[in-house]
This record gives C-alpha cells, sequence and structure tokens, in this order.
C-alpha cells in the first residue's frame, strides 16, 4: 500500500522500507528544538540520560518566549539554556540576533524539506511548510531527543487539502487556514497529517504556507505538510546550505478523507473567542454591529514575516491607528526587523501609532509587552484565542490576517481590509 | 494499579492555556504550577482536589500547547487519572511520558458526572462508577506505551535500553 508524504519521511527516518498507519517506530531526529519555556525544564530530564547532546549541530536554544527577560525568573530560565549552549557547544540565538523559533529556524535554514524534526513547542509543524515533517512534544521527549536523536512515534494516517484557484488579493494563508479550521474542527484532523497539494498551491507563497502549517495544531493535527515546488527549492537555496530531500505521496496512498479547497472562494476570515475555529467571514461581521476594539497585534510565529508587515503597511500608509485602540508591531526576527527599517515599514508604523517591539512571543501567549485587562478586545494575528491566552480571562481574541488586523486598528472595529481606501 | 476518587468534570476542548496559563510559566516548580492548576476554568479546584480524585472531560483535552506543565500541575495536585472522550495529541504523551494515566473512553465521559466516586483498575482498563453503580470499559494502553509507563516514564525506559 502507499505512503503519504508524512509516512515516507517517517519510514525513511526509522529505516523501515514502509511503514502504516497506526504503526510504532522510533524515528532518527535531524532537529531538536527548544525555548525558553521548554528548555530549562528539559535539562534536569536531559542530564539523568546523558552528559552531551547526540549532536551538537542538531539541538538547538531559542529564548524567545520571556525575551527580553520579562523578570527574574524569566532570566534565570535564559540564563540556563545560554550556559547550557555554551558548554555543549549549541547555537544560540541570542536576542538582537535571532528572534521567535519558528520564524528563525527556516530563514537560518535550519530547517530543511525531508528532514524529522520536533520542538518543545507546539507549533513545531510550522517546518511543514517546507515538506519536512516535523511536530511539536513535550519536555520529556526533548529531553529524550537530546539525548538520543530518537522519538517513538506512532505513524499517523491523513488528511489530503487538494488546493486549487488562486486567493483574491486581501486573503493569506491565516484567511485559508482559519477558513480550514472552521470547516474541520479544532480537533479535526486529532493525531493526523494535514498534507497540503494541488495547483493552487503555487499561489501561495512561502510566508502563507508557513502561516498554514503553523495552525495545524489549531486542528488537533500532528502536523501540516505541503508538497515541494519551485519556491520551495528556491527558498531553501536561498537560506540553508544544507542538503535536502523531496517526498512526494505515492498515487495510492491512503487518506481518510480528501478536501478540495477553491483557494478563490476563501474570503477574509476571523476566528472569534474562544476557540480558532470559530470562524466568520468578513461579510458575515459586516453584518453585525461592529465588535469595537481595544488592541491589535501584528507579528508572532504565524504572521510576523516579512510579507506580513509589508501587506500590514501597505494598509497603515498614511492612515492613523484609531484613537482608543494600540497597536503592537512585532516583527518575528532581527533580519525582518532590518528589512522593515530598510523599506521604510518602520516608519509607516511609528507615523500610524503603532508601538513596534522588538522580535519576540511577547503578548501571544499573555507573556508580556501587549497583556490585556478584563473585557479587552484584541484583532491579532496569532494563531491562539483561548480563555486568557493573551491576559485576563474575560479578555476577548479575535484571530485574523495582517490586513484584517491593520484595518481593524484603523477603524477602531473588527474591519474588512478591501474597503480601506473607501475611509 | 488502581485510582480512586471524586470527580472534576470538564467539558470539550479544556486547553493548556486554562489547565497552566502561561502566565505561570516561568516557573517549573511542580508544587507552584500545581497550585495554579486550572485556575482559568475552575478557580476552586486547586484548593479542593485531594489526592486521587480524577478528571472527566468531554472531547479534545488538553488542546494547545505543548507545555508538560499541564498534565505535571495535575498530577502534582494529586490527580490519578484524567478520562475523557478523546485527548490532543501532545497532551497524551505527555502524559504517558511522566506518568499520569490517561484513558480515552467516550461512554466513561458522558456517563460520569462531577462529584462521582470512580474507580479505575488500569490494568485491565475497567472503570466503576461506584456512585452510580455503573461500569464501563477503557481502551487499554498498547504495549509499547505500557512499557513505558511501567518503567514509570520515558527517562527509565531510555535509561534502561541504553544500558541493554
Ligand atoms: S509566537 Fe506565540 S505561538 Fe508562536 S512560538 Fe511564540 S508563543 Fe508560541
Amino acid at each position: 500500500m502507499g505512503m503519504t508524504m508524512t509516512q515516507k519521511i517517517l519510514a525513511a527516518h526509522a529505516g523501515l522500507e514502509s511503514v502504516t498507519a497506526g504503526q510504532l517506530i522510533e524515528a532518527k531526529l535531524d532537529v531538536v528544538m527548544a525555548n525558553d519555556i521548554t528548555g530549562p525544564m528539559a535539562l534536569p530530564i536531559f542530564k539523568q540520560m546523558a552528559e552531551n547532546v547526540f549532536d551538537k549541530d542538531k539541538v538547538i536554544l531559542v529564548p524567545d518566549h520571556f525575551t527580553p527577560n520579562k523578570d527574574i525568573k524569566s532570566a534565570i530560565n535564559s540564563k540556563a539554556i545560554h550556559d547550557f549552549s555554551k558548554e555543549q557547544g549549541l547555537t544560540y540565538l541570542e536576542q538582537g540576533k535571532g528572534g521567535v523559533e519558528h520564524a528563525i529556524l527556516p530563514e537560518k535554514g535550519i530547517v530543511v524539506s525531508g528532514e524529522c524534526i520536533i520542538g518543545a513547542d507546539s507549533h513545531t509543524c510550522t517546518y511543514g511548510a517546507l515538506g519536512a515533517f516535523s511536530t511539536g512534544v513535550g519536555t520529556t521527549d526533548i529531553a529524550t531527543g537530546m539525548a538520543t536523536g530518537e522519538l517513538w512515534f506512532k505513524v499517523p494516517s491523513a488528511i489530503k487539502f487538494v488546493l486549487t484557484g488562486k486567493p483574491s488579493p486581501y486573503v493569506s494563508g491565516k484567511d485559508i487556514i482559519i477558513h480550514i479550521i472552521g470547516k474541520i474542527g479544532v480537533d479535526g484532523a486529532l493525531y493526523k497529517s494535514m498534507e497540503y497539494v494541488g495547483d493552487g498551491i503555487a499561489n501561495l507563497s512561502m510566508d502563507d504556507r508557513f502561516t498554514m502549517a503553523n495552525m495545524a495544531i489549531e486542528a488537533g493535527a500532528k502536523n501540516g505538510i505541503f508538497m515541494v515546488d519551485d519556491q520551495t527549492v528556491s527558498y531553501m537555496k536561498e537560506h540553508s546550505a544544507k542538503e535536502f530531500t523531496v517526498y512526494e505521496a505515492d498515487a495510492d496512498a491512503e487518506y481518510d478523507e480528501v478536501i478540495t479547497i477553491d483557494l478563490a472562494e476563501v474570503r477574509p476570515t476571523v476566528a472569534f473567542p474562544h476557540l480558532p475555529g470559530n470562524a466568520r467571514t468578513i461579510d458575515e461581521i459586516e453584518a453585525m454591529e461592529p465588535i469595537k476594539i481595544d488592541q491589535v497585534v501584528i507579528g508572532s510565529c504565524t504572521n510576523g514575516r516579512m510579507s506580513d508587515m509589508r501587506k500590514a503597511a501597505a494598509i497603515l500608509k498614511g492612515h492613523t491607528v484609531a484613537e482608543d485602540v494600540r497597536v503592537m508591531v512585532v516583527p518575528a526576527t532581527q533580519k525582518i526587523y532590518k528589512q522593515c527599517m530598510q523599506e521604510g515599514l518602520l516608519e509607516i508604523f511609528v507615523d500610524a501609532g503603532c508601538a513596534v517591539n522588538t522580535p519576540s512571543c511577547g503578548p501571544c501567549m499573555g507573556g508580556h509587552m501587549g497583556v490585556m485587562a478584563p473585557g479587552e478586545k484584541c484583532v491579532s494575528t496569532t494563531n491562539r484565542n483561548f480563555v486568557g491566552r493573551m491576559g485576563h480571562v474575560d479578555s476577548l481574541i479575535y484571530l485574523a490576517s495582517p490586513e484584517v488586523a491593520a484595518a481593524s486598528a484603523i477603524a477602531g472595529y473588527i474591519a474588512n481590509p478591501e474597503k480601506v481606501g473607501d475611509r | 494499579m488502581k485510582a480512586l476518587g471524586h470527580v472534576f468534570k470538564y467539558g470539550d476542548n479544556v486547553d493548556t492555556d486554562v489547565i497552566i496559563p502561561a502566565r505561570y510559566l516561568n516557573s517549573f516548580d511542580p508544587q507552584e504550577l500545581a497550585s495554579h492548576a486550572m485556575v482559568d476554568i475552575d478557580p476552586e479546584f486547586a484548593g479542593k482536589v485531594q489526592p486521587g480524585d480524577l478528571i472527566v472531560a468531554n472531547k479534545n483535552f488538553g488542546c494547545g500547547s505543548s507545555r508538560e506543565h499541564a498534565p505535571l500541575c495535575l498530577k502534582t495536585a494529586g490527580v490519578s487519572c484524567v478520562i475523557a472522550e478523546t485527548f490532543a495529541r501532545i497532551f497524551y504523551r505527555n502524559s504517558i511520558n511522566i506518568g499520569l494515566p490517561i484513558i480515552e473512553c467516550p461512554e466513561a465521559a458522558r456517563g460520569i458526572d462531577a462529584g462521582d466516586e470512580v474507580e479505575v483498575d488500569f490494568d485491565s482498563g475497567k472503570i466503576y462508577n461506584r456512585t452510580k453503580g455503573t461500569q464501563f470499559q477503557g481502551q487499554a494502553f498498547p504495549e509499547f506505551m505500557q512499557n513505558i509507563i511501567a518503567a514509570e516514564g520515558l527517562v527509565n525506559y531510555t535509561n534502561a535500553k541504553k544500558s541493554k
């Protein structure tokens, strides 16, 4: 029987001819990543198993969640992974030189297609955009991965998404993935792979694909993975010196379900509190009472990349942020930050009245730099709108694209980016 | 091995941000984490939970972040077992890896209410609702996972494998 893209990668890393859904395997790991929350917790567990990491070039620690360190405890945690990195000779992407983990790893060429990657962070599934098998795990798993370079997996079955058509101008990866999660539900792909194929993929930028793979976990998936095309290959050649392998699903691969999405039909889409699957199109929102907002966040591993910054700036240019709204713009990496500077985007943001923050997870998980009070509402380009995610339990998060976020910042309520010119 | 205690009951999609909110994640001290367990969905939980108590929930329990702090804070708070219709996959892995028994059993999830006294036999997968006098058959762990649980977690399992 044929294998899916994911199954082929797992089989290759387990040293097996073939695998089938449900099979338990032990696979070799190409990259093992942890951050300033999960890393410090993993170190004592790691020490119970090994003195040294299995391969110093394959283990990477990224400080991004509570950095720049928001308090003494966070500083101690960052120092722990910093010191460990030095001791073991690992790459450590210090603040000011790195950025948010799932943006920085592809950007630095640390991850490429065909690899088997684990990260102690649920959005590690992001690298599936490159055609890698990549999944989030917990601290015991990551410690084991760091020590042995191997981990157990249950081979997942998959849902195949066939993307066709071309998205309309104000629709991007975020709208498409919220549309998909709205369709299948927040557990619609539980334990499964979400595999993306189809000629519509050519109409999606790499940034769109990163956004979509990033949110696979919000549908409960084990991983999200895109077929590799010319764009993927040129992205990897530009960013990485690593060799990469391209896997395609077999023609007779078995899928639990095949879902076809015509990208041309996807509208700007927002996920209402408190689940990423509570999808509403901008047209439905426009038919409601305006939803007044207090905060906008444009950033994160979901939508803090260069094209996101450009899209937000294109809308904000020449406008000012509504009086009662505060806007945090957080470029996801130092390189993106600099590019924003060179292209004059920082000036657009600052002139419009946005606060531009240094690369960090910051407000995305209610860490710092944009935590909300009871009753406040935020339009955010991040990936989770759970209760209390961005601060007080009675604050509300609406997940949206950078375009919707920027349009809403100007309007003061959730707004349609297609109509910004009208105001 | 058995679990016996009273039940805290929750609904669908109980996520890791309510099990242990990110604002407490600058610590990984189990006791401190346990003192904040479930605070955003059930502020009384940490004060009320007794050693041996169980959590029963509906679909997709533990969805969201990869934080192992989530199963760890429940285990440290005294929770002996979590029963749900389904679990989110990272939570499932993490629970096995730290030795918090979790069982998928939709019938039990529907047939048990808050406050019921419930007994679980991990060897047979049987779940008894002592309050209502009903019984459910939970899914047994696959052999591979049983080995990890028998070794009391992935760390010991890995060490045992290495010394072979
Ligand atoms: S930006 Fe948000 S979702 Fe992404 S890694 Fe940071 S906290 Fe997690």
